[in-house]
This record gives structure tokens, C-alpha cells and sequence, in this order.
């Protein structure tokens, strides 16, 4: 299965995890999979028509997703993603 | 002949040789030995160092270290921007600041530490909010612009800054373990835009001042903010312009991602929708001051000193606690049941909307942000301590600590 590392600030919603497996063979459905898993983190991915946020990067890879096929990109079952987060502190 | 040896002579007084760059005097020869003996300094990288000018924005625990490096390393003019005073929770990880400067401004702490550290570097110092009233103002001579804040709204104001002058903005930001950093150059590459098209919603990201920070991570990254600023000065080496450092202390892991240019950018894009500087304040929902705490409607509020007389009264309100469990053995309010934040929507069940409900963490972020989901939940008989179990202490219970 795919996996998806997750920064600290959104660790909260998926039980303190650094990291977890995603199912599904493109980017959306692993996304999927992951908002049905831990519901609490939909509504800091995702905005009210269900897109996700523009601050919200996904990277496959070393690869921003906005940069491959988006949501569309195809997930192989040793691929990598990782949540790169807004971050302010100073 | 006697021209040239003129020329000579009065060049030499003005301290520019042929190429404009200053003259290092002697004490700086010495100074700067260690610099002179890397074939990519050298004397002339050394003179365009002491040309050369950066701004700080920021001299907390990003620009502590910035600060310090990049006058240790003789850049001849640094300008600093704060318009707060040194606390003592800022000592941790604050270096530029000591002891004896709490209760000054920092841009005067910072200034009076770096020409201790370099008394021959010019230091301009500057007390008030970079705004879009002054930003251009303040960043006009300086070569770089670093980016130490601690704020959304700043950072895009540093980042449309620096794509609308053409300067390189070195970008570092931290929070608990991890910190990122990059070099926004839009002439170049990507700027903070395009990866971050906008800021998130109020409240969804919380603050060094709410979530804390290990002390030694602004050292991190922000040494390595130092590291671009010099680099770029000194016109080596290859940036991290088009990538984003991703730092994590806890594993020490330094990865990287790529960054491009979205063609589609609001402000370094082909067709800019952002022309000029514009405040974000509005809608940046994070306080943009560190001790702007919970800036909610005065409705929704209540102060420690009401809530103590309604809790004397016998009024029956439910205390709510949304700290993390370990924030519990720094102080805690008698009878408050503790949901953390990221717990709370899990827990709505078992409130009940038709009692008093007073939330509070430690100063009143946190708080903000579960009265929000408590609101769009349906509650309405819910309030918000202002400046949370800090301002209790303060206000109420003295024996409690103030953190």
C-alpha cells in the first residue's frame, strides 16, 4: 500500500501517526480512503465543496502532485506521499 | 601621472578601489582571516560583504541566529524589524536577547548585541508592524530581505514584497520538530506564492506561542537561512531557490522537495492579479501579533475575572479544557474537564448545548478555534475565556505559573 507522512501539526487528527498507509491507485482515492479513516481531518484538507485547500501540497516523491496529473496521478503501492504544510512559526 | 596617482590617493581615502568594493582595514583583515582563506570568499567576497545589506524581519528565534551570523560574518548593513519587547519565554530559544534585556524593545536588544558582536557593521533599527504602509519604505536599501516572522499575514507581505522589488526573500518557518526552508527568488524560480496560493482560515494552524517549539529548531533553520542570505551575497554555490528544505529534529532528516513556478501565481505569475502591497489582517485569521489573543467578538468572550464571579455565584458552567494532557501539569482550572482541540469533534455527543459552556486553553487561540466547531455544531451557550488559563493566573489565581 501507498503510504502518506503526515506533518505535526495534523498528527492530532490521525492518532499522533508520523505516517500510514493509504489504499487506492490514484492521489483522490487515498485521499479518500484517509478522510473516511480519520473523518477529524477532512475539514483541514478539504473546503465545504469538498476540493482540497490551497495550501494543502502533496508531494509524490519530490514532486508537487500540481505538477504531475493532480488528484489524478497515478499511486503505486511502494510510492511515498507526503502533506507539506502551511507553517508560520518564527 | 601625477593624475593617476591623485586618483589613487583619493580612492583610497574613500576606501572603494577600482571596483567599488570597500577596503577591509587591517583590524577587519584579521577579523575576517578564517573567510579570506576560502578561495570562494577571499578578500573581494569578504569586500562584497561588507558592500552588501540584509533585512531581518523578525528577531525572534529565526532571526535571532540570522541576525548574529550575518553580522559575525561582516555584512556591513543589517536592518532589524520588531515592534515587541523581550520576554522571558522568548529566552529559550530567542539568542540575540539576554536576561538583563527583558522589558526592552528587540530591535534595541538585538542592535545593542550585534555591535557588541561587530561594532564596525551598520545596524539600522526599526519598532513597528512591517505593513504595507512601510514595507517598502524599510526593505528599499537592502540587497535580501529575510523572512523570521512568525505570522501568515507578514510572510505574504514579505513574499509580494520581495516579487514586486525583485528581491530574493530567504524563507524559513518552524513549528514543534520540524521547520522548512527556501530561497523565494522570483526573478529565478517559484515564489512562497505558488506554493502556498493562499493562507489557511483562522485558527487552523496555531502558533509557536500555542503549539511551542524545541529552542534549538529556529537555531536550525535559521542558521540555514543565514547560510542562503550569505551565499546569495556573496553570489555562490547553488540556492535552494526551486526546492523546499523539510527539516524534522526528532529524526534528524533533512529532505527535500521540488518547487516550480505556477504559471497560474496572483503575483509572479504573466498576469499578476497583485500589483501592490496589501495587509492581510482581515482574513488571515491567525493572529497576526503574538499576544493578540483570541480575537473574537466581545459576545463570545468572557474575561477570568467574570468567570471567576459567575463560578463564585455558583453559576453551573461547564470548564473546558482543550490543552494537550501534558499542558495539564503546568496548571490547570479545578473542575474543568480536559478535551484536547483535535479531540473535541469526536466528543460533541457528550455535551450538552443546553448548559454554560466556558472553553479556555492557554491564551485563548486554541479556545477560539473549539468555540468555532462548538458553534457550527449548534452550541450557542458557549464562551471563550479570553487570554485563556494565563490570564487566570494573572488575574485570578496567582499561585498558578504564567507560561
Amino acid at each position: 500500500m501507498p503510504t502518506l507522512k503526515i506533518p505535526t501539526p495534523l498528527r492530532s487528527y490521525i492518532n499522533g501517526q508520523t505516517e500510514v498507509p493509504v489504499s487506492g491507485t490514484t492521489v483522490e482515492q487515498a485521499m479518500q480512503s484517509l478522510m473516511t479513516e480519520f473523518p477529524s481531518l477532512r475539514p483541514h484538507l478539504t473546503n465545504s465543496a469538498g476540493q482540497l485547500r490551497p495550501f494543502v501540497n502533496l508531494f509524490l516523491g519530490e514532486d508537487n502532485i500540481k505538477d504531475l496529473k493532480g488528484l489524478d496521478t497515478p499511486l503505486g503501492p511502494d510510492d511515498i506521499l507526503r502533506l507539506v504544510p502551511s507553517v508560520a512559526g518564527g | 601621472m601625477i593624475d593617476s596617482s591623485l586618483a589613487k590617493v583619493l580612492n583610497i581615502r574613500k576606501g572603494f578601489r577600482g571596483n567599488m568594493l570597500p577596503e577591509l582595514s587591517r583590524e577587519e583583515i584579521l577579523r575576517y582571516s578564517r573567510h579570506l582563506l576560502i578561495p570562494e570568499v577571499g578578500l573581494d567576497g569578504q569586500r562584497k560583504l561588507k558592500a552588501s545589506s540584509a533585512l531581518i524581519i523578525g528577531t525572534g528565534g529565526l532571526g535571532s541566529p540570522v541576525a548574529l551570523y550575518l553580522a559575525a560574518a561582516g555584512v556591513g548593513h543589517i536592518g532589524l524589524v520588531d515592534y515587541d519587547v523581550v520576554d522571558e519565554s522568548n529566552l529559550q530559544r530567542q539568542i540575540v536577547h539576554g536576561t538583563g534585556m527583558v522589558g526592552r524593545l528587540k530591535v534595541d536588544s538585538a542592535r545593542t548585541r550585534l555591535l557588541d558582536l561587530n561594532p564596525a557593521i551598520q545596524v539600522d533599527a526599526f519598532n513597528e508592524p512591517f505593513t504595507s504602509a512601510n514595507a517598502m519604505r524599510i526593505a528599499e536599501p537592502f540587497d535580501v530581505i529575510i523572512d523570521g516572522t512568525d505570522n501568515f499575514p507578514t510572510r505574504y507581505l514579505i513574499n509580494d514584497l520581495c516579487v514586486l522589488t525583485g528581491k530574493p526573500n530567504v524563507y524559513g518557518a518552524i513549528y514543534r520538530f520540524e521547520g522548512q526552508a527556501s530561497v523565494f527568488y522570483a526573478k529565478e524560480g517559484p515564489c512562497y506564492r505558488c506554493l502556498f496560493p493562499e493562507p489557511p482560515p483562522p485558527g487552523l494552524v496555531p502558533s509557536c506561542a500555542d503549539a511551542g517549539v524545541l529552542g534549538i529548531l529556529p537555531g536550525t533553520i535559521g542558521t540555514i537561512q543565514a547560510t542562503e542570505a550569505i551565499k546569495f551575497l556573496l553570489g555562490i554555490g547553488s540556492s535552494l531557490a526551486g526546492r523546499l528544505l523539510l527539516y524534522n529534529a526528532l529524526d534528524m532528516s533533512f529532505e527535500y522537495v521540488k518547487l516550480k513556478k505556477n504559471p497560474n501565481c496572483k503575483v509572479c505569475g504573466p498576469h499578476p492579479e497583485i500589483t501592490g502591497l496589501v495587509d492581510y489582517f482581515e482574513f488571515c485569521g491567525v493572529p497576526s501579533l503574538d499576544h493578540a489573543e483570541g480575537s473574537l467578538g466581545a459576545g463570545w468572550e468572557l474575561t477570568a475575572l467574570q468567570l471567576a464571579k459567575k463560578l463564585k455565584r455558583g453559576d453551573k458552567i461547564r470548564l473546558i479544557d482543550v490543552r494537550e494532557p501534558h499542558e495539564l501539569a503546568i496548571s490547570c482550572l479545578e473542575g474543568a474537564q480536559n478535551i484536547p482541540l483535535g479531540e473535541l469533534a469526536a466528543h460533541l455527543e457528550e455535551l450538552d448545548s443546553a448548559q454554560e459552556i466556558v472553553l479556555f486553553c492557554k491564551s485563548g487561540t486554541r479556545s477560539a478555534r473549539a468555540l468555532e466547531i462548538l458553534m457550527s455544531a449548534g452550541f450557542r451557550k458557549v464562551k471563550n475565556l479570553r487570554g485563556g488559563i494565563n490570564a487566570w493566573a494573572r488575574e485570578v489565581d496567582r499561585s498558578l505559573p504564567v507560561y
